[in-house]
């Protein structure tokens, strides 16, 4: 890994016109036109002609796996994944083993993070006990804790109890935490395989309904602007739920939501290969709802993509439909697919991809030093992504431990070339430093 | 004949109707004395039944003894599958053991397909019913029903056979009306026969209450009725399904006794029917809930001549998946048309 003083020539800034950005150590120095640096320096100097250069990626949503998992992925594994996918800092979900819902466990992870040294890593703790729904967590202690954790939720599992779930809402308003919500009715859903609707009918498999998903939002939503906090909605997956945020926002509440990569692209159509690799949870949806929720990326009415990178070992997919985990690894090939769904299409500039998955999920997280402008005095979070690349891909080659990726063999446009955090080159020439 | 049968939906006019014409000659072998050809000798068929169905894995397990295979029967229960073995880990037994046929019946959907499409195994499979997915060669063994009873009377019209079913070697089912009642959700009888008997040409209603039909139904190609009672005088057979003990409690109807009132057959039902018309479970059948016993047992109800049909189109399928080309059976059609 490489810090001292580097000089990125001709990137264009956020998509715009190109210009020379310099880091010294941990910070930009300069961004402006025909920098230069002394050859005595001993600078890295990049040369980044036709190439974007973002703000630091940010995931909401990145399930880690340490503790209890590490046979899928460690927070070293998922880190490198991270980096190599143009991100700067993750939010690791809480559902591990132990369950991420007392400050000893969310220090762990956020103390592996920092030896890690490819990625920060945000901890997010659980809202209740064990992912039971049934006690808060100390969710104060929490953020008090080294993590500073502001993010909560059981994601995997959905806050149905509509009481414990406007007491977190209430409870984290004490210090300015936010309720991340996995949002999946669970009686509506139980033993649920596959979005529920034509193919489901075809292919026997039982159904995950829009409306387990759009219900808990639209009762959240409501329990948001009740007791005056902030809710984020996880995985948005419906046309529905762009509706129903889209309204909450229309009415001035503290809304968020997120989409993943996968359900910007991927539909339910590709279930009928009961090829394991595309079950995830929510699951694909519709054309319709891939339309639709690429649309509300577009226009804001959805904050920021999140990947809900889910590692599993290979067992776990390699199997018949019904016996199989449910998820996806995404942090690789989150920003190609963006590319590819967003802005090759037209819908969203580089500005916006910057926004959208750097900005804005900062923000949500109230996370410092990310999710900057580009700009001189700024903490050196960048990311330099090639948008004229081309390439198939192959999880042979991820840096993440598990290769449970829907995108085999799919060509895909954009590769990060370099990744910086704080000024340190964790990804250079497309490869892991 | 393609290498595997997983869905009725796979099969075409003219597949379909070889596997039929091919049981209408296995069904004459079941009249000989000794009911054995040699055609599959030297073949391993095996049985691979992770949910207990004693009725489907002896009919395959009959049909494969009468072409002369040897059969293995691989029961999850109390096997190395209770311990948790995979399905992978099985089939690659299986195959280290050389079995030319996996006939496969599993509680996952798709568990079919996916051991035809895996590599895990060279052999052909064939799906003994996926959880409520498919059951293919129930669909064949009711279309061969039907076509024995309905394929037509001499003047082009529907009959029924007064002697007993007749040889429907050569025809499909063009405009025959079929209705299928009961849980069309849960169920993968009503699946494959919706596939199977729209490509024969026959029209397909089925009746449930509004919670045992799937979201999206009204994409498949057929009628839906909530009524029971509107569509009996327009069926040429009337297909009873199975309702599951287990959905009794899960709020699908209120009682068990509602159920029987609104969509079971009895005798008053059963009048409505044309004279000609069939009545058909794949069985087992729940006497007193979606069947009265006086309609089980009325000479209307083909339910036990549907289980005999069963081991001809089981012979069928594994003949043409497995030997089609060879010239054993071709001596015996010689012979036969002499």
């Amino acid at each position: 890994m490489t810090t001292g003083k580097t000089l990125i020539r001709g990137a264009r800034v956020l998509g715009g016109e190109p210009q020379d950005v310099i880091i010294v150590d941990e910070t930009i120095t300069a961004v402006g036109s025909d920098l230069t640096v002394s050859s005595a320096e001993g600078a890295t100097v990049i040369d980044a002609q036709g190439q974007v250069l973002l703000p630091g990626l940010v995931d909401l949503h990145t399930h880690l796996r340490e503790p209890g998992r590490e046979d899928s992925e460690t927070v070293l594994t998922g880190t490198r994944a991270a980096a190599v996918g143009g991100y700067t800092a993750v939010h690791a979900m809480a559902n591990t083993f132990p369950v991420a819902d007392t400050a000893g466990v969310v220090e762990q992870v956020w103390r592996l993070g920092r030896e890690s040294g490819y990625c920060d890593v945000q901890p997010v703790g659980a809202v209740t006990v064990g992912l039971e729904g049934k006690k808060l967590a100390e969710l104060g202690a929490m953020h008090d804790s080294a993590a500073g954790v502001r993010v909560f939720s059981d994601d995997g599992k959905c806050v149905d109890d509509a009481v414990i779930m406007r007491r977190a809402l209430e409870y984290v308003k004490a210090f300015d935490g936010v309720i991340a919500q996995h949002a999946q009715e669970p009686r509506l859903t139980e033993g649920a395989q596959m979005n529920e609707g034509i193919v489901s009918a075809e292919l026997g498999l039982r159904g995950w309904p829009a409306v387990a998903e759009e219900s808990i939002i639209a009762r959240d939503v409501l329990l948001a602007a009740h007791v005056g906090s902030r809710v984020h909605i996880c995985h948005l997956s419906t046309a529905g739920s762009v509706e129903l945020v889209r309204w909450a926002k229309s009415k001035g509440w503290n809304v968020t939501a997120e989409v993943t990569p996968h359900h910007l692209l991927l539909t339910d159509e590709l279930v009928r290969s009961y090829n394991p690799v595309y079950k995830v949870n929510p699951p694909l949806r519709t054309e319709a709802d891939v339309m639709a929720l690429r649309e509300a990326l577009a226009d804001g009415t959805i904050d920021c993509v999140a990947t809900d990178h889910a590692p599993h070992p290979h067992e776990d997919k390699d199997c018949e439909w019904g016996a199989a985990a449910m998820g996806m690894v995404g942090l690789e090939t989150a920003l190609s697919v963006v590319q590819h769904t967003m802005v090759d299409t037209g819908l969203l500039d580089w500005s916006g991809v910057a926004d959208r998955m750097s900005f804005r999920p900062a923000a949500i997280g109230r996370l410092g030093g990310h999710g900057r402008p580009i700009a001189a005095g700024e903490p050196a979070n960048l990311t330099l992504v090639d948008p004229a690349y081309r390439g198939v891909v192959n999880p042979a080659g991820f840096a993440s431990r598990s290769r449970n990726t829907p995108y085999q063999g799919l060509e895909l446009p954009g590769q990060v070339t370099a990744t910086f955090l704080r000024g340190k080159a964790t990804v250079m020439d497309g490869k892991l430093t | 004949m393609k290498r595997h049968l997983i869905s009725a939906a796979d099969l075409t006019r003219d597949d379909a109707l070889l596997i039929l014409d091919t049981a209408e000659e296995m069904a004459r072998v079941a009249n000989r004395p000794i009911k054995k050809l040699p055609t599959l000798r030297g073949r391993t068929v095996v049985n691979l039944f992770f949910e207990d169905s004693t009725r489907t894995r002896i009919s395959f397990e009959a049909a494969a003894k009468r072409l002369s295979a040897d059969v293995i029967n691989f029961s999850a229960k109390g096997s190395s599958v209770s311990k948790g073995e995979s399905l992978k880990d099985t089939a690659l037994t299986l195959e280290a053991m050389g079995a030319d046929a996996v006939v496969i019946r599993h509680h996952a959907s798709g568990a079919p397909h996916r051991l035809a499409t895996s590599g895990w195994i060279n052999g052909s499979v064939v799906n003994a019913g996926d959880g409520t997915h498919e059951h293919p060669t129930q669909a064949l063994l009711d279309a061969f029903t039907m076509r024995r009873h309905l394929a037509g009377a001499p003047d082009g019209g529907p009959t029924r056979h007064q002697d007993g079913p007749g040889d429907g070697t050569g025809r499909d089912l063009a405009g025959r009306r079929i209705t299928i009642v009961g849980d069309v959700l849960h169920s993968r009888v009503a699946r494959s026969n919706v596939h199977l008997l729209g490509t024969l040409g026959a029209h397909v209603t089925l009746v449930a209450p509004p919670t045992l039909l799937p979201i999206g139904v009204e994409t498949w190609p057929c009628d839906v009725s909530y009524d029971l009672d509107s569509v009996l005088a327009k069926s040429d057979a009337v297909m009873m399904l199975r309702v599951q003990n287990e959905r009794m409690n899960a709020a699908f109807f209120p009682t068990e006794r509602e159920y029987a009132r609104r969509y079971g057959l009895d005798a008053t039902r059963m009048a409505a029917l044309p004279e000609h018309a069939i009545v058909m479970h794949p069985g087992p059948m729940n006497r007193g809930m979606e069947i009265t016993a006086e309609v089980a047992d009325s000479d209307r109800c083909t339910a036990v001549e549907q289980v005999g049909n069963g081991v001809s189109v089981r012979m069928a399928v594994l003949y043409l998946l497995l030997g089609g080309n060879e010239p054993a059976l071709s001596e015996n059609r010689t012979e036969e048309n002499k």
